[in-house]
């Protein structure tokens, strides 16, 4: 019977995981990196490689170690708990996942890559400032044996990083997904500077070559192969927040107990008491949407999009709760840059824009409920 | 266990019910009118309801959880669910409901001696004794452990007197559960005791209460010079409020079912859309929000389920089950009642029923601990904030 607790190994790796990062990616990293103007530490990445993490959605026999989507959720969380940068969901999750529903032998050497940590992928997807992959106007004209592609993508979150492209483009035939290497002739990345210090950057293509073996399936059905990749990201991504949850809420929680004003600990008040109550409530309910997510995903990837999208509508509104709450509670001290919450606002609403807001995400539910 | 092991029960379990489950109990009906409660003066509603709790008890399956020596099957929580999904799949309705089984049962499974068990517990599973719960007084609320009603030692008896309140069919149960204090000088968590009284006794009377929903199944209940033999006490004398305690846990656990469960697996925009018209942006994105929250939670009642079922428990969340349940189901009716519109707001007719449910949700937020009472135990117990 499936169970939504978690098992014996996935509570060690959630112990690895957190004792790993509380050493090396605690937020005072993240915070590094921005007042350096930098948003990627290439060691961090080459450890997370070293212990497997890169390679959590890569099969074995790719080099990975393959531990599926639940796991790569429990990863997600603990780095969203200290709100870790690094390009894990548009590489290890997102990309693996898109990679490994094609069984050719490039995309296995790419997803030996991955496994390694010697490759970063971005998702090239959204043109707009909402997400929606059917409003997907960058063209693809068939150009002797290949394609010329042109258009532009934003918010490409990890592309200026990136050594690697996936660009969803419209083709005759219809949507088609293409890899591309990131420094391939014509593709100009401008790097934006977005609220959670991170990587996301504006992508442009002009009359950009790609030959038939660039393209990921099929042409005209980016889905088939797309879809899964965007759950799992989807999912990962609502993992990450509700780590991300936790991590605020822990800080406020310890704040409660601490902070005296009126010669007595704030915690003490009913009226505070209950807020901190009631946040805890909702986010041991989006756990429990969150664990499905992992859950479904490993059983039937194919049709997984409701409880995936439950878990990031929900994860989506508990994360905001959080940082909300979790600015207020602490008072004057968390509107300062000096103190960490206000890092945790920012990534809640980048995390929340990302793949898919609330409303994206409900109505796919409502879709599935009969609405 | 294997998932052949539940492969084969699971067959087993279809071809038996296929067999045993009369026609008439198959309708897929779980409302107020068609549940069996049971009890000495049950009136069965038809042949066939008789029939069902008959074959269901000699199998085990009004408590399929329970040990077998006090009526139960003795099924894990992977079987227990196995059964529930086959007698969802024909639509039967429950053979037995009762507060026995909710309540009292998993107290007595807890606290109660050897003998106690085998004396209540397997007439609550074929249904022979209907129970209900005596704990509110008009003064003890939220604030629960002021009960005031007085059990007074004498001899080998206890001499009961006081008043309860909110006691759900006390005018139709055999026998009451009730908190009552043996110790008025101890400190007041400490001299209350967790006492079994036949509601026959002389000087037991009881007075129904009518609410903002109509009528409804609480009562007052009345002590006047009552006599309780001491060996009817559960668990140890004085201590009955860690009995209170177990017992809260379930409760809540129940109530808040009802937000999942209330209206079955079904989506609130199947139910809603079945109201013509369709509905404005507004009411539309609340039931939006209010479905992926309902699905969440039922999701949550399912991991702590699990967890329960691992020996660990529920204990404090169950706190916090209870409070996401009820405020979820009181949203639900609230947006019930908004795309009925003036329809919903029948008292009598065609639509009667729904202002009814409506009004009635306002108490799940209140009884079992009020919602901010479920704040407070979290905010306490879960968080550890001073108190």
């Amino acid at each position: 019977m499936t169970t939504l607790m978690m098992s014996e190994d996935e509570t060690m790796l959630q112990d690895a995981a957190r004792g790993f990062l509380d050493g090396a990616a605690p937020v005072s990293h993240l915070r590094g990196l921005r007042d350096a103007g930098e948003t990627h530490d290439a060691n961090l990445w080459g450890e997370m490689a070293a212990m497997g993490w890169t390679g959590v959605l890569v099969p074995e026999d790719a080099g990975g170690s393959d531990m599926g989507h639940a796991a790569a959720g429990i990863l997600a969380q603990e780095m969203g708990k200290t709100l870790v940068t690094s390009p894990f969901l548009s590489t290890a999750v997102i990309a693996a996942t898109a990679l490994r529903q094609v069984a050719t032998d490039r995309s296995k050497a790419a997803l030996g890559q991955i496994a390694e940590g010697k490759v970063i992928y971005a998702l090239a997807i959204d043109e707009g400032h909402k997400h929606d992959p059917d409003a997907t106007a960058l063209q693809a004209v068939a150009d002797g044996n290949g394609f010329k592609l042109t258009g532009s993508k934003g918010f490409v979150v990890d592309g200026a990083n990136a050594d690697r492209v996936l660009v969803l483009a419209r083709a005759e035939a219809g949507l088609t997904l293409f890899d591309l290497p990131a420094d391939r002739d014509g593709i100009t990345r401008t790097a934006n500077a977005m609220i959670d210090a991170r990587d996301a950057a504006a992508v442009d293509f002009a009359d950009v070559e790609a030959t038939g073996d660039d393209v990921v399936g099929t042409v005209g059905d980016a889905m088939t192969v797309l879809q899964p990749a965007l759950n799992a990201g989807q999912a990962a991504l609502a993992a990450e927040m509700a780590g991300l949850a936790a991590g605020a809420f822990g800080m406020t929680v310890g704040y409660l107990k601490e902070r005296k004003q009126f010669g007595i600990e704030i915690g003490r008040f009913q009226a505070l008491q209950h807020r901190a109550a009631h946040l805890w409530c909702e986010t041991e309910v989006t756990a429990s949407a969150v664990r499905n997510a992992g859950r479904v995903l490993d059983e039937d990837i194919d049709n997984a999009t409701m409880a995936v999208s439950l878990a990031k509508a929900r994860a989506t509104d508990t994360a905001k709760l959080a940082v909300i709450e979790g600015v207020q509670m602490h008072g004057g001290i968390g509107m300062t840059d000096a103190f960490d919450m206000g890092f945790y606002m920012k990534r809640a609403r980048v995390a929340a824009e990302w793949l898919g807001d609330y409303g994206y995400h409900a109505e796919r539910v409502a879709a599935a409920r009969g609405f | 266990m294997t998932d052949t092991d539940l492969g084969a029960f699971r067959t087993e379990t279809r071809a038996w019910l296929e067999a045993n489950c009369p026609t008439e109990m198959r309708d897929g009906i779980r409302d107020e009118e068609t549940i069996c409660w049971g009890g000495r003066n049950w009136q069965f509603t038809s042949d066939a309801q008789k029939t069902w709790l008959e074959v269901m008890a000699a199998k085990g399956w009004t408590v399929p959880t329970w040990p077998v020596e006090y009526g139960g099957a003795g099924l894990d929580r992977a079987h227990d669910k196995v059964l529930q999904e086959e007698l969802d799949a024909i639509g039967a309705r429950w053979p037995l409901q009762s507060f026995g089984i909710w309540m009292l049962g998993p107290a007595l499974l807890a606290f109660g001696s050897h003998e106690q068990k085998l004396q209540y517990l397997p007439p609550i599973a074929r249904g022979e004794v209907r129970w209900c719960q005596g704990y509110s007084e008009p003064g003890a609320g939220s604030d629960l452990a002021s009960v005031q009603t007085k059990a007074a030692s004498d001899g080998d008896h206890y001499v009961v007197n006081g008043q309860k309140v909110w006691t759900s069919y006390a005018d139709k149960a055999d026998c009451i559960f009730a908190l009552v204090r043996t110790d008025p000088d101890a400190k007041k968590h400490l001299g209350i005791s967790f006492l079994l009284i036949d509601m026959d006794t002389a000087g037991v009377s009881t007075k129904p209460i009518r609410l903002i929903s109509g009528s409804s199944p609480f009562c007052e209940t009345f002590f006047d010079d009552v006599r309780v033999p001491k060996s009817n006490v559960v668990g140890t004398e004085h201590r009955g409020w860690d009995v209170a305690k177990h017992l809260l846990t379930h409760e809540r656990e129940m109530i808040s079912g009802g937000g999942a469960g209330l209206l079955g697996t079904r989506s609130l925009g199947a139910v809603l859309a079945e109201h013509d018209g369709g509905m404005d942006a507004i009411t539309r994105a609340e039931a939006l929000q209010c479905e992926v929250d309902q699905l969440a939670i039922g999701l949550t009642l399912e991991r702590y389920k699990d967890q329960a079922e691992t020996g660990g428990g529920v204990g404090d969340a169950s706190a916090m089950l209870k409070y996401e349940g009820t405020e979820l189901n009181k949203r639900r009716h609230e947006l019930l009642m908004s795309a009925g519109g003036a329809d919903a707001l029948e008292w009598e007719g065609t639509h009667a029923g729904l202002a009814a449910d409506w009004l009635r949700t306002k108490a799940n937020s209140i009884e079992g601990g009020t919602s901010e009472v479920m704040l407070s135990i979290i905010s306490r117990r879960i968080l550890g904030l001073p108190g």
